[in-house]
């Protein structure tokens, strides 16, 4: 029997940690994930979740520990936030290029300097390129699922997976949230089968010095050289789409709850203008359209939830009809614009998608975004457009842009 | 007393055709350390000369599990190693964790010390080889004063070593231990011993380096002894909090014939732009250490 609860992200986010019979967790306390990692410490301590956590002193240990106990067989988990999660950089091309089927939950947050404890996707944003799936929830239904799920599609593909929310939007607010029932995500998630294992019985050296090109083993049989570990991951990643749309797939025909698959649409059909957006972010464009549709304007939403792999087959797909696109997004890649928008650009390349693409910076370190004020946005960029404006400079929403003179 | 001396075991885990220098007094330590852990037993290394004395993918030359792991992390890749065996009710696996002096003393101190607090189930190795050998012959925290390396080419080291043994000692731990890889057995003996005992263990190895420290490779053993003679490294163990000698330190206390550090530092070219006030310093650096050693042994 499933069962509604009232509970935050990060509730919902440990509640999924424990219905995946996680066995190994490690994780340093940091805003906004703070409750996430006690909330698992409670379920540990009082017996609910059997499991190791491991307190360690940094999260550069953290995904130490998680990369060992994983490479031991151990099915395991972590979670952080900005400054944790740049700290663990280095470790996350570890876990990766180690194939590790390692889960985290990264509750998005700004990144300093000056500090800013609140919501934006920059410290996630900037880790894209370390070899992680990277899934954005929409709400704390979605964090729960979709931690189950991120198990079952690492699990399949020898890829960590990172389970992306937004800090304090979700991480801090309580919402109603069905809760799966444990045994029939017993039989949706089996227990983790490790295709390596660090034992005596099978003595191997994990990660050593690799050249870059191909090499014999002792029998004679050609192993992979640097570049072609590096080719398998890509092509681990890529290939990675069809398990999260079918693991999708299968989760919504066992728990009734569908979350799209790479992406998902809120009244996008007959859409002459789409919003796109990930995250909770995505949720208020929702809102947003809502509000455009009222005053007759035909709006919709593309909220991507995957990131990598990037949903390119799909974003063609369900943008093909548009008129216009606007990209609003809690991250920017400094000295171009933002990241969803270049990406989403270079999905469109080569195609016959034309659409005018209005890229919207918004709610950096929790600066806050309503629905209207997209709404506004959506209506300025289509008068812009209409008036021929067809490639305007990426916009900072609700920011004081003026720079004065010095000198 | 040591334990009375074990029949080294006959087994080699460290097979022919590894890619240490010669001369090099890791690999030798090394070769006794796997003995005496023997088959039960899983490695964690991070960057190090160990991780290029293991061997290059697809091919290694050493018998025993090994995960390597990014540099800072030593102490905590064993650390999940240990949770992911408790986890799967593997409790009968020694864990072990080894690391260069730069590894430990300085960008894996951190995650040394969590473990450490933590009373990790596991033993911790650093083979000191008192600089980045691996990275050829950069100052570490663990070099000494008076020392050429290639980050300190002209004026030598001016700092005198991390006394890490007395930070790990304060994280209170059932067993450290000292020892050289110019004396096999007593570091036989504290591995034999060590792997007996439960929670952190910490085990430092004097291991010299023929082209850091500028000696010819035939000499490592004969170096490694005089680091003993002369007190600048000394070989003991504290089990505990108990400490005690061992080995030839042991004999230098009861017959009071330790060498000036004079006779260690002559022999190799690392110490020779080495100033009179630099040596008078150190001397008087290894006596007060000496001098405590002593006065806890009694």
């Amino acid at each position: 029997m499933s069962n509604v609860q009232i509970m935050t992200g990060n509730q919902a986010a440990a509640m999924g940690v424990k219905l995946s019979h996680v066995q190994v967790i490690s994780a340093y306390p940091i805003t906004p994930q703070t409750p996430l990692t006690e909330t698992i410490s409670q379920l540990v301590e009082g017996g609910e979740l059997k499991a190791e956590y491991i307190r360690v002193e940094s999260e550069h240990s953290v995904l130490a520990v998680c990369i060992s106990a994983s490479a031991v067989g151990a099915r395991v988990f972590t979670s952080t936030s900005s400054h944790g999660l740049l700290y663990m950089h280095e470790q996350l091309h570890w876990a990766a290029g180690s194939r590790l089927p390692i889960v985290m939950c990264c509750v998005n947050r700004g990144v300093g300097a000056p500090w800013s404890i609140f919501n934006d996707q920059q410290d996630a944003v900037a880790q894209r390129d370390t070899g992680w799936i990277q899934i954005y929830c929409r709400n704390n239904q979605e964090i729960i699922d979709t931690v189950i799920q991120a198990y079952r599609i690492a699990e399949a593909v020898y890829v960590p997976i990172m389970v992306c929310y937004d800090g304090f939007v979700l991480s801090h607010t309580m919402t109603p949230v069905e809760v799966p029932d444990a045994d029939l995500v017993r039989d949706f998630l089996p227990p983790y089968k490790p295709h390596m294992i660090l034992s005596p019985e099978d003595p191997r050296n994990i990660n050593p010095v690799i050249f870059p090109w191909r090499r014999q083993d002792p029998e004679g049989v050609l192993r992979d050289g640097y570049m072609e570990l590096r080719y398998k991951l890509q092509k681990a990643i890529e290939g990675a789409r069809e398990a999260i749309v079918t693991t999708n797939r299968a989760y919504a025909e066992v728990f009734g709850r569908d979350h799209g698959g790479m992406l998902w649409t809120y009244r996008a059909d007959d859409a002459e203008v789409i919003l796109t957006a990930m995250g909770s972010l995505a949720s208020e464009a929702t809102v947003a359209v809502d509000i455009l549709r009222e005053q007759g304007i035909k709006a919709g939403v593309v909220g991507i939830r995957v990131f990598r792999p990037f949903p390119k087959e799909e974003v063609r797909e369900v943008f093909v009809n548009t008129g216009a696109i606007l990209v609003f997004e809690k991250d920017i890649s400094y000295g171009y614009e933002g990241a969803l928008c270049s990406d989403l650009k270079a999905a469109f390349y080569g195609t016959g998608n034309r659409a005018p693409i209005h890229n919207y910076i918004v709610g950096l370190g929790g600066r806050d975004v309503k629905a209207r004020e997209l709404a506004e946005a959506t209506l300025s960029s289509l008068e812009a457009i209409a008036s021929g404006n067809t490639e305007p400079k990426t916009q900072w929403l609700n920011c004081d842009t003026y720079l004065p003179e010095t000198g | 007393m040591p334990d009375k001396l074990f029949k080294v075991n006959r087994e080699e885990y460290m097979l022919p055709g590894n890619r240490s220098c010669q001369g090099c007094g890791l690999s030798l330590a090394y070769r006794y350390l796997l003995k005496a852990l023997r088959e039960n037993t899983i490695l964690t290394i991070p960057a190090s000369c160990l991780t290029v004395l293991h061997g290059l993918y697809p091919t290694t030359s050493v018998a025993i599990p090994c995960l390597n792991c990014t540099f800072p992390s030593t102490a905590a890749s064993a650390s999940g190693i240990v949770a992911g065996l408790n986890a799967l009710n593997r409790t009968d696996i020694t864990v072990v964790a080894v690391a260069g002096d730069g590894g430990t003393y300085d960008i894996g101190i951190q995650a040394l010390s969590g473990a450490a607090e933590r009373g990790t189930d596991f033993i911790f190795v650093c083979y000191d080889n008192e600089a980045y050998m691996n990275t050829g012959t950069q100052r570490s925290s663990a070099t000494p004063m008076g020392a050429l390396t290639t980050t300190t080419p002209i004026l030598t080291k001016q700092q005198n070593k991390k006394d890490m043994l007395k930070i790990m000692e304060a994280h209170d731990l059932p067993y450290l231990a000292s020892t050289s890889a110019a004396f096999p057995l007593d570091l036989y003996d504290k591995f034999v011993r060590a792997k007996r005992i439960k929670g952190t263990r910490y085990i430092e190895i004097s291991a010299p380096c023929p082209p850091g420290w500028i000696y010819p490779p035939k000499d490592t053993v004969k170096i490694g002894r005089l680091a003993v003679e002369t007190g600048i490294f000394v070989l003991f163990e504290i089990e505990d909090g108990k400490f005690r000698f061992t080995g030839r330190s042991k004999t230098l206390v009861e017959k009071g014939s330790r060498l000036p550090v004079i006779n260690y530092l002559e022999r190799q070219g690392r110490f020779r732009k080495m100033s009179i006030e630099q040596l008078t310093q150190l001397q008087k650096w290894v006596d007060t250490k000496w001098n405590e050693y002593v006065r806890r042994a009694e």
